[in-house]
């Protein structure tokens, strides 16, 4: 071990991990300083969270080795990574839910044969008060925000006292306010000596709170440097190997008649608590509807409702004039709506292959007399896949695919039918710059063919980028619609705190 | 230096092996109660495994034994693909069985070919009929269908027993069954003296035509969908409660059709004991087959050679017959146990280094 790794926490050194034909971490190093927030930046597939999961003993690596302290250790499950001070918050949270925040955090810590659930408690608010993380350790986990279960996700790690701090995408699911306040304790993380890995596809992100940048393309890292010295268009070039081209919104040909249209619209949330209280919308042809909001608005009831997965209590809905109140996902799909929801799970089916996933939505036409045309599925899903440029093959699981691949799947598979109109819900979530880039591309294009866009996303950047004009959900109501040339940050950004 | 076990998807040629890997380890488990049996554990099992294979008759009787696990193991399957729990094959099995041997009671004087597709039907819709009512009440009240279809096994039961025991009685012998089949509506024989009779063609043809469905039919990705992922299938436009009742109804009706093969093919009669688990067995081949219809053959077969081995075994070596049934007992939680290692991937951990 040379003298300048002495000083590094964490010393990983020619990691190697192989799925099957696909190498995730070919010969990868990475270094980790006491004190740090470490970004680790790379497109969809590059083999960050392998990387990580590996670190966090989830997996094992295939060749290479890792320090920590200056000493090799061999980490083999979580619980090795816990003991040395390693602790992970991954993008699907391990939480009970009916369990209380104290109760989770201190399960499988416990020592000794009571459970003193009330020091317990006073530790677990203790500690959220140092770093910032307001949560009730009372609160059932079942009861609380994403945001919410993110910070006792971090409570967990660092109630071990953990010196690494691990976040893989942790800001894809939080709105912009619990970003900032997530930003706020990372940094106070930092002058107690916490370093952190920090993943996220957002370069203002990386820019703004971390100290050394990593990036990984192809499974290899590229180049570790300080980010101050770093712009964001240099970092993207080298997360991708050459520059990229930014997509912009050409003008609107002439005015569309109405596609999309919703009439006092009421849904109710799981509980049957109002959550839908009479939104009223139109979307024209050729036209990209931006609907703005603070997450828990009613965003996801509204596109629920549209995809026919949540029915609605009053109100109608119409497409080109056809009624699709309460219409069934295959009625929706049949009066010519394209859907891509926020929660890519509740669309695929991982267990099934890219090709079924493809064709699933239109079985009908893949099939005769009830019989399946596997040659005709499978042509589709090659055909989808070379048009597309998705990183599969058509027997692939949908499983084994990354963030992004997977995206591109479902996105294939609305836009190719040219939908008279089309509902996406954070469409970009867990997208790297390039895929962002190429959805908002084919969105584009689907508005210059004429479709009407519903575009529901946090992003606000991602609204002004693409929008033609944009609604401000608040409290399960619209209650501001302007055209873009209107909308600024610090206008929407009130409208979504409800003030107007 | 050490085994260990990864949490990570097994390598695909793994899978196939599984099921391998259970047997042996049953075996091992069990020679335990061979020992305590007063029995040497491998002549046990040459008793068991190989002495059957070797001659004629028990190889027939092999196939016999496999034909109703063909299909009450099918039927399981194709529920549990479809994401139907269904652990009441035997009721409808039952249910099947008694419907077949009413039809078959009053077939005197009818041709075979009029008595033996009315049977079936009547076994196959009997099993949907018994299937239908937990079905809806998953579909609609949301009711767990393992409680469900559980509790009405124990009511068929008491009904084939209150049938047995009433109208049906046997009028000549007084015994608890019924009067037997018209000879017309009686399976023919395959091979002559054996039992193996042509049920055994019915089940064979039965299975490929599930196998079929699953792979090659709307239907079957449907269900699959279905059964993998529910909300993700109702998103893609599957209308789920429709899928679930057809899967239930497919499944039930298989396994009514096997209690009509053995009405027709081996007691020709209705008797209580028509049934002795194998709807209950066919969770048994279905979990060891890895839900797939090649695999409910291969398993199908194996539990068969178990039945027969463990005759053979009691007579070469004095120990008691039930030992075959600690051997499937075991062989079950043996299967379950190993399917799970599915989900993980075993490697040597080298000290020291990663
Ligand atoms: N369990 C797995 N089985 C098979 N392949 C896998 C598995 N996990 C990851 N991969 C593959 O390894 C590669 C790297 O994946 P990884 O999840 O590390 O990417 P990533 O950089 O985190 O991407 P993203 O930004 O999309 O999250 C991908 O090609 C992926 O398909
Ligand atoms: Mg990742």
């Amino acid at each position: 071990m040379t003298d300048a790794n002495e000083a590094m926490l964490v010393c990983m050194r020619g990691i190697w991990k192989q799925f099957g034909p696909v190498i995730a971490n070919q010969g990868v190093d990475f270094d980790l300083k006491p004190g740090e927030i470490h970004a680790l930046l790379g497109e969809n597939g590059a083999g960050k969270s392998t990387l990580m999961r590996i670190l966090y003993g989830l997996y094992r690596a295939d060749a290479g080795s890792i320090a920590v302290g200056g000493a090799e250790v061999a980490i083999h499950s979580p619980r090795d990574a816990i003991a040395l001070g390693i602790g992970m918050v991954t993008q699907h949270f391990a939480l009970v839910p009916p369990l209380s925040v104290a109760e989770n955090i201190i399960l499988g810590q416990e020592r000794g044969l009571r459970l003193d659930l009330r020091t317990a408690e006073g530790k677990v608010a203790s500690a959220a008060k140092r770093f910032g993380l307001s949560v009730d350790p009372r609160a059932r986990v079942r009861d609380l925000s994403v945001g919410q279960r993110q910070r006792v996700e971090i409570l967990k790690v660092l109630h071990r006292n953990a010196r690494v701090l691990i976040l893989d995408e942790p800001t894809a699911v939080l709105t912009p306010q619990e970003i900032e306040q997530l930003f706020e304790t990372l940094l106070r993380l930092k002058t107690e000596g916490v370093s952190v890995v920090f993943i996220s596809h957002k370069l203002h992100e990386v820019m703004r709170i971390t100290d050394r940048v990593t990036v990984m393309r192809a499974g290899k890292v590229v180049g570790t440097t300080a980010t101050h010295q770093m712009s964001p268009s240099e970092l993207a070039r080298m997360m991708v190997g050459q520059t990229i081209v930014g997509v912009s919104k050409p003008p609107r040909t002439g005015q569309g008649s109405v596609v999309l249209k919703l009439e006092d619209v009421w849904a109710n949330d799981d509980k049957g608590v109002p959550i839908l209280k009479g939104v009223s919308l139109e979307v024209n042809t050729g036209e990209i509807l931006g609907i703005a909001g603070v997450a828990g608005n009613g965003q996801t009831a509204l596109s629920e409702v549209l995809e026919g997965t949540r029915p609605s209590t009053r109100g109608r809905m119409w497409v080109c004039g056809k009624d699709i109140t309460n219409a069934s996902p295959d009625q929706v799909m049949q009066a010519g709506v394209g859907r891509v929801p926020e929660d890519r799970h509740e669309s695929v089916i991982d267990e099934m292959t890219v090709a079924e996933n493809m064709a699933i939505e239109h079985i009908d036409e893949f099939s005769r007399f009830g019989l399946l045309r596997h040659a005709q599925i499978r042509q589709h899903a090659e055909r989808l896949i070379a048009e597309y440029q998705i990183k599969a093959r058509p027997n692939d699981r949908v499983r084994t695919l990354s963030g992004g691949n997977m995206q591109k799947v479902i996105l294939a598979r609305v836009l190719e039918r040219n939908p008279r109109a089309i509902v996406v819900s954070q469409p970009t979530r867990g997208l790297d710059i390039s895929a962002t880039e190429y959805v908002h591309g084919k969105l584009l294009e689907q508005r210059q063919k004429g479709a009407a866009v519903l575009l529901i996303s946090e992003d606000l950047d991602e609204i002004l980028k693409l929008a033609d004009r944009v609604a401000v959900i608040y409290n399960g109501k619209i209650i501001s619609v302007m055209p873009a040339e209107e909308a600024n940050p610090e206008r929407l950004g009130l409208l979504m705190a409800g003030v107007h | 230096m050490g085994l260990k076990l990864e949490r990570q998807a097994a390598p695909v040629w793994v899978q196939p092996l599984l099921p391998v890997l259970a047997i042996v380890l049953t075996f091992g488990l069990t020679s335990v109660f061979v020992l305590l049996a007063g029995a040497n554990p491998l002549r046990a099992y040459y008793h068991f495994l190989l002495e059957p294979l070797s001659s004629r008759v028990s190889l027939l009787e092999m196939l016999v034994k496999a034909t109703p696990l063909l299909l009450t193991g099918i039927a399981v399957a194709f529920a549990f693909r479809g994401g139907f729990w269904n652990i009441g094959a035997e009721g409808q099995f039952l249910a099947g069985a008694t419907a077949a041997t009413a039809i078959g009671m009053s077939m005197h004087g009818m041709p075979a070919l009029v008595a033996v597709p009315l049977m079936a039907l009547g076994g196959f819709v009997a099993g949907m009929a018994w299937a239908f009512v937990p079905a809806v009440m998953k579909v609609e009240l949301h009711a767990d269908e393992v409680v469900t279809t559980l509790l009405l096994n124990t009511v068929a039961l008491l009904c084939v027993s209150a049938l047995l025991n009433g109208p049906w009685r046997d009028p000549i012998s007084q015994w608890p069954q019924s009067p037997e089949i018209a000879s017309t509506a009686i399976l023919p024989k395959l091979v002559p003296r054996s039992r193996l009779h042509l049920g055994f063609l019915f089940a064979v043809f039965v299975v490929l035509v599930v196998g079929f469905i699953l792979t090659q039919t709307t239907l079957g990705l449907r269900m699959r969908a279905v059964g993998l992922e529910p909300k993700a299938a109702r998103f893609a436009g599957v209308r789920v409660e429709r899928t679930l009742l057809v899967t239930a109804l497919v499944s039930g009706g298989v396994a009514g059709f096997a209690g009509m093969v053995e009405v027709a093919g081996i007691h020709y009669r209705l008797i209580e004991a028509i049934s002795g688990g194998h709807g209950y067995t066919g969770i048994l081949v279905a979990t060891l087959g890895n839900l797939s219809p090649l695999g409910v053959v291969l398993s199908a077969l194996f539990v068969g050679l178990i039945d027969i081995g463990s005759q053979t075994v009691s007579r070469a070596l004095g120990v008691p017959v039930y030992l075959g049934d600690v051997i499937q007992a075991t062989l079950l939680l043996v299967t379950l146990a190993v399917l799970l290692l599915q989900n993980y991937r075993l490697s040597w951990r080298r000290g020291g280094a990663l």
